[in-house]
């Protein structure tokens, strides 16, 4: 099947415009009758809901933590991109369009960046109308600081912590609603399914994880708004409870899947120091606006830092991209570290780990304006690993950190299975192969206040309100399949934590499709994460029961769907013969090893269809065509 | 990569199965430690092995594992989030105990926070504060520009120490009288220095300071235990903020 992405045509700069024209409107007077469910509460699902209610639809919001607002959009710390040309220095929605298509190695869709990057402006001033506290100047001005893969300063942000005062920015908006009473929250709930009634999205069976309970709730529309996968590499910069289930429940019930196999592998995060542990933590990328990163130019050079001079230093991106230097983009900056590492040259336990070193920025600008401007992941890093980074360069190494691929959708953020929106990291849609810093909170925003709020209205003039309710068969059989799956889960009483087999998965997938990536490994990861299901399934123990609070329990149906998943991300990334953006198969590079796109075999989505458990999915392709942009060799040298 | 030296230690860990329990202490023992685990990866290896042995793990929030998500919620031999200043318990690292020390582990304990499970509480009353009035009522889309409203940096830089607060709940929990007043003197105050949030000052002051007192909190009496227990250095001087503007609300 040939998928049709449903993008507006003609000139670029109008094809938003024109489209939200063309939609169709609901009445306001109908709007209350639509019952609206919103699944997952970071940016883009806060944001929705907060805005679909205030349109007056009926909305439903669920979120897994005891708090909307929790989600992990809140662990955001750098900043949030906009158009705005604020600083003078030559930014425009044309430029972040462009920016945002090159940095994504041109596996995006145009139309679709357009109108990110023409929202972009519209959200800043949305969260400043909602008290968020941006960094201002003297004179009261918007302060902007600089990403990767950005020659302009367009970086909005709110000290270290820009995600936490965006997220609370819209859950404030939602909490406004929720007293409103046009949103109804129903926390701690983890939607365990999807509820499709004759190829149409009606619900969703969750799990209340307090009581244990299996609830059904039904709707006129379900918008999944529920982040990312990267934890399919157990240890990443994600939060514990992030996982695959909500989008794969989806997927199981004939949403496509596309492009698992991008991933973003974050440069800068503290280095891993033992196997007990649980987390990575990312340190900005803003950081590398002021760090220099480097590693020793001799292998296995044991000297402290401050003993390696200046000659013995090799500030490998500096060298490497002149014109961007420690900008680099996120992918190329990773892949360089780990270069770096896989030579014997990298540093501290295990030799995984390069330095950022702040010493020169220090000297040019004092301790004071470093610690004004990065004081509180300074303290952080400190917190973790007991080192003074004013005074001994940071360690840092490449941890999984977003996944740019997810559930397929049209322009409309509708998935090929009607009444099922996706929103936010959770779908596929703007990022290409690679995101670009400051980029994941523009996109969570846009779709949650700008776009869905247009979309979901043209949708819903075409289906009659509340025609399936709870007391539906398919409701009632999903309940059912739900509480098998519990059940089984509960009776295995095997050897093995669940822990213990997400750590095993983790590891394969890291070591075999992770920042790099060959037809080998990734045969060898689709022999054995099999396997290692199969094994799960008669030998994971899990203790307690499904009729109470049990984290168990949860984190055991977050693996067996990690189980799943993983395979198809490998399968992914072996189909796909080429490297762009994150994802990078090592047969396919130029000399200087940087990646090797093919843009006449893979210029397209790929996005695929589940047919089993242990049947082989089938790919379906969107073609994807540059009208603006003149698709080009990516270069940041 | 474990070249360090390993800790045992003694867990007392507060043990309810639902809020109808009545609860009890337990004791564990938490082996093979190093320095680098945090607290709650010491935890999850205590885990581990009460599931080997068939029992139920330990049930405590989490989530971000960064200190920014507030989910997390322990006191910690009599402290909240371990008393490290400006230190969430997911933060917490096993270098600042030694071997063989007892540690004591309890949730958060207050009125309003009733208990869910072991150190689970349910915290759903500082959300019903915020919905009281913790925004400002503008609709999505038609606002101004940006730089239409001037914020100079020491009046943003201020309300930003005001939104630090991540929602974790451990003012709460460390007052004597289980009350809210730095978590909501923090919203109050954040929207009453921004030009965005002058407007309905007075309303959202009586709203949230009713929410509070609806929800079960307690009353302040000065104690500033509140500021000493919160991961996110929020200060007092809020708490006197959102006083003086309830004291002008009552004129307006
Ligand atoms: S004021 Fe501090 S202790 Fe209280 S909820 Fe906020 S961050 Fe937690
Ligand atoms: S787990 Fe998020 S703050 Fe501790």
């Amino acid at each position: 099947m040939i998928l049709d992405g449903k993008c507006p045509t003609g000139p670029i700069e109008q094809t938003w415009d024109k489209h939200r024209f063309d939609l169709k409107l609901v009445n306001p007077a109908n709007k209350r009758k639509y019952n609206v469910i919103v699944v997952g509460t970071g940016l883009a699902g806060g944001a929705a809901a907060a805005s679909l209610g205030e349109l007056g639809y009926n909305v439903q919001a669920f979120c897994y933590q005891d708090s909307p607002r929790r989600a992990h959009s809140i662990a955001a710390q750098g900043g949030i991109n906009a158009a705005k040309n604020y600083p003078n220095d030559g930014d425009s929605i044309y430029r972040l369009f462009y920016d945002t298509i090159k940095g994504g190695d041109f596996r995006a869709r145009e139309a679709d960046v357009w109108r990110l990057a023409q929202v972009s402006n519209n959200i800043i001033d949305q969260c400043v109308a909602q008290g968020v506290p941006f960094a201002r100047d003297y004179a009261g001005y918007l302060d902007n600081r600089s990403f990767g893969g950005a020659q302009v300063s367009r970086t909005f942000y709110a000290r270290g912590q820009t995600g936490q005062q965006l997220l609370l920015g819209a859950y404030s908006a939602l909490s406004r609603q929720i007293k409103a009473g046009t949103v109804k929250m129903y926390n701690r709930r983890e939607m365990l399914d999807l509820v499709v009634v004759d190829g149409v999205a009606r619900g969703i069976t969750v799990r209340n994880l307090v009581t244990g309970e299996l609830e059904s709730y039904a709707a006129d529309a379900v918008c999944l708004c529920t982040g990312g996968y990267v934890n399919v590499f157990y240890l990443s910069t994600n939060a514990m409870g992030c996982s695959v289930t909500a989008n794969w429940k989806a997927h199981k019930k004939g949403a496509l899947f596309a492009n698992p196999c991008y991933t973003q592998i974050h440069p800068t995060c503290i280095p891993q120091a033992g196997d007990y542990q649980s987390k990575l933590t990312l340190m900005s990328e803003s950081l590398r606006n002021d760090g220099r990163c480097w590693a020793p130019k001799k292998k296995g050079d044991t000297r402290p830092p401050n003993q390696i001079p200046e000659e013995d230093r090799d500030y490998y991106l500096e060298r490497k991209y002149p014109s961007f230097g420690n900008l680099a983009p996120r992918d190329i900056a990773s892949r360089a570290a780990k270069e770096q590492c896989d030579d014997s040259r990298g540093v501290g336990p295990g030799g995984r780990g390069v330095y950022l070193d702040f010493a020169d920025s220090i000297k040019r600008l004092s301790e004071d304006t470093i610690r004004e401007r990065y004081g509180n992941l300074f303290e952080m890093y400190e917190k973790i690993t007991d080192e003074n980074a004013y005074k001994v360069p940071m360690r840092i190494y490449p941890a999984p950190h977003y996944s740019m691929g997810g559930l397929w959708v049209d322009y409309n953020l509708m998935s090929n299975v009607p009444g099922l929106f996706v929103l936010g990291e959770a779908n596929f849609s703007v990022h290409g192969a690679n995101r670009l810093g400051a980029s994941a909170l523009m996109q969570g925003l846009a779709d949650g206040y700008f776009v869905i709020p247009y979309t979901i209205g043209g949708y819903l003039t075409t289906v009659k309100p509340g025609q399936v309710k709870e007391d539906h068969a398919e409701f009632k059989k999903s309940v059912e399949d739900v509480n098998s799956d519990v059940n089984k889960l509960l009776s295995i009483n095997g050897k093995r934590t669940v822990t213990d087999f997400t750590r095993e998965l983790g590891g394969l997938m890291w070591e075999n499709c992770g920042m790099a990536r060959t037809k080998e490994s990734l045969e060898k990861n689709l022999k054995k994460i099999p396997a290692l299901r199969e094994e799960f399934w008669k030998n994971v123990k899990v203790t307690g029961s499904g009729a109470d609070f049990n984290q168990q329990l949860e984190n055991a149906g977050r693996t067996a769907d990690f189980l799943e998943f993983g395979e198809l991300m490998c399968r992914d990334a072996l189909h796909r013969n080429e490297s762009c953006g994150g994802h990078f198969r090592s047969e396919y590079q130029y000399d200087d090893g940087e990646a090797k796109r093919d843009d006449v075999n893979f210029c397209y989505v790929g996005a695929w269809e589940f047919k089993g458990v242990n049947a082989e999915p089938e790919l379906h392709k969107e073609p994807l065509q540059f009208e603006n942009v003149h698709l080009a060799v990516r270069s940041y040298k | 990569m474990s070249d360090h030296k390993t800790m045992t230690l003694t867990l007392i860990v507060w043990r309810q199965k639902n809020a109808s329990d009545p609860g009890k202490f337990e004791t564990y023992t938490a082996k093979n430690i190093t320095d680098h685990h945090s607290f709650l990866e010491m935890l999850d290896c205590v885990n581990e092995d009460l599931i080997l042995e068939g029992k139920e793990p330990i049930v405590f929030d989490h989530d971000c594992r960064e200190g920014i998500c507030g989910m997390c919620s322990q006191v910690i031999n009599g402290a909240p989030h371990g008393g490290q200043e400006r230190t969430t318990v997911c933060q917490l690292h096993m270098r600042k105990f030694k071997d063989g020390d007892t540690i004591y582990i309890e949730p958060w304990r207050a009125r309003a926070f009733p208990i869910v499970k072991d150190l689970v509480v349910d915290r759903t009353a500082l959300d019903t504060i915020i919905q009281a009035g913790g925004y400002t009522s503008c609709h999505t889309g038609g606002v101004a520009d940006g730089n239409a409203i001037l914020i100079p940096k020491p009046v943003a830089d201020e309300a930003m120490d005001a939104a630090e607060c991540v929602g974790c709940g451990a003012c709460v929990a460390g007052c004597p009288n289980g009350a809210a007043m730095l978590f909501t003197g923090a919203k109050v105050s954040q929207l009453s220095l921004l030009p965005q949030g002058k407007g309905e000052a007075a309303a959202r002051v009586k709203a949230m300071t009713a929410a509070m007192t609806e929800c079960g909190f307690g009353n302040c009496t000065n104690h500033y235990e509140c500021q000493a227990a919160c991961p996110k250095g929020i200060n007092v001087k809020f708490i006197a903020r959102m006083n003086r503007d309830f004291l002008k609300a009552q004129f307006a």
